[in-house]
């Protein structure tokens, strides 16, 4: 083993690091920009509509845009109080 | 056929001024005529990188308003008679540039030059949308840094939903990676992304690689883009990517480090 193998192994890889979490972004962006403009609001549509009926937070609904070659998916995700 | 080059980034300082210098320069050494355009309204630079900023007398906005003629306000250069600037308006008027406009000396351009180098500014605002907007190719220069790269890749989203060719559903803007600023002596300590670590995340088809140089600041100092300093790494760097532009086949340089000296091979792992 070199000296400069020596110093590496203290020091940890921060590229690999830097990939990781670039991945992770861009991928989220990337699905964030094809994502259509009139979603968030759908989502303030929805919330104000679903709220008539049941009681919930804004984090307990969650919208989900998905497309692919094929479809596009709209996912709509309510978490439901416990006492109802 | 015209081909309109945007050089563009996202994040500001990263090397599109010094690359639109010496591609448009490249190009033009090679027998294209070439135009090369500063769409950086307020902070005018590449004259200085030209080395043409005394001759500067009309601008990009004077020739969209017709205060002045295409023909007086392209700078030939010195050292290349198919290099033609087209300077930054230095106005503080940020909606001097309109898609009319630009468009119209655009198309002017395009009966004359074979290649049209449009410097875009950074940020996503006006003057780098209307860089971006009648683009044939794209070059993405990056840095292998975290920030560039985000912004590269907003950028390209930007470059396939804005672009004319985008709203007119044609084949879209060919997009190339630059990667510059490149240590390849830090890549190898783990200390910065790599080339394949780029690409992976961006997934372009990587033009060249632009190594970290003492050779950029020396031409920015005397006012000579960098392809001209032939023997410089950054120098050849840049025109084996105008070779590969032009469609030669040529192998990626200066991605690995130097053979080093004696000092070297004892560190070596
Ligand atoms: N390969 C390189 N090696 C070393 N320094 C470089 C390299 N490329 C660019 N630079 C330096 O980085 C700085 C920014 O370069 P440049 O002006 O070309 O960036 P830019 O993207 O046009 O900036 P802006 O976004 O402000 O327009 C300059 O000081 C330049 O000398
Ligand atoms: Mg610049």
């Amino acid at each position: 083993m070199s000296l400069l193998n020596y110093f590496k192994k203290s020091k940890p890889n921060t590229a690999q690091l830097a990939k990781e979490r670039l991945q992770i972004l861009v991928a989220h962006e990337r699905t964030q920009r094809n994502q259509p403009s009139y979603l968030p609001e759908l989502q303030k549509e929805l919330m104000a509509v679903i709220k008539k009926y049941v009681q919930v937070n804004q984090d307990d609904i969650s919208i989900n845009y998905e497309s692919d070659d094929e479809q596009e998916t709209l996912e709509l995700n309510i978490v439901l109080p416990d006492n109802v | 056929m015209a081909r309109i080059i945007v050089v563009t980034s996202g994040k500001g300082g990263v090397g599109k001024t010094t690359t639109s210098a010496a591609i448009a320069m490249g190009l033009a050494k090679k027998g294209h005529k070439t135009a090369v355009i500063d769409f950086d309204v307020g902070l005018r630079n590449l004259d200085l990188i030209l080395g043409c900023e005394r001759r500067v007398v009309y601008d990009f906005v004077n020739v969209i308003n017709g205060e002045a003629t295409l023909n007086q306000a392209l700078i030939k250069d010195k050292r290349c008679d198919k290099l033609f600037v087209l300077p930054a308006s230095q106005t503080r008027d940020k909606d001097a540039l309109t898609v009319e406009g630009v468009g119209k000396v655009l198309k002017e351009l395009k009966k004359t030059f074979k290649y049209i180098v449009c410097d875009s500014p950074a940020g996503i605002e006006r003057g780098a949308h209307l860089a971006m907007y009648f683009a044939d190719d794209a070059f993405v220069v990056t840095n292998p840094e975290v920030s560039s790269v985000r912004d590269s890749d907003r950028m390209l989203g930007i470059l396939s939903s804005k672009s004319q060719r985008a709203e007119k559903s044609e084949t879209p803007i060919k997009e190339y990676l630059l990667l510059t600023r490149y240590n390849p002596a830090r890549v190898k300590l783990g200390e910065m992304l790599s080339v394949d670590d780029v690409q992976d995340i961006l997934s372009l088809h990587l033009l060249g690689v632009i190594p970290e140089s003492q050779a950029v600041l020396n031409a920015s100092n005397s006012g000579t883009p960098v392809i001209l300093d032939e023997a410089s790494d950054a120098g050849q760097s840049y025109s084996d990517i105008v070779d590969r532009y032009l469609g030669e086949d040529k192998p990626h340089r200066f991605i690995d480090e130097e053979k080093k000296g004696l000092f070297g091979r004892l560190f070596r792992s």
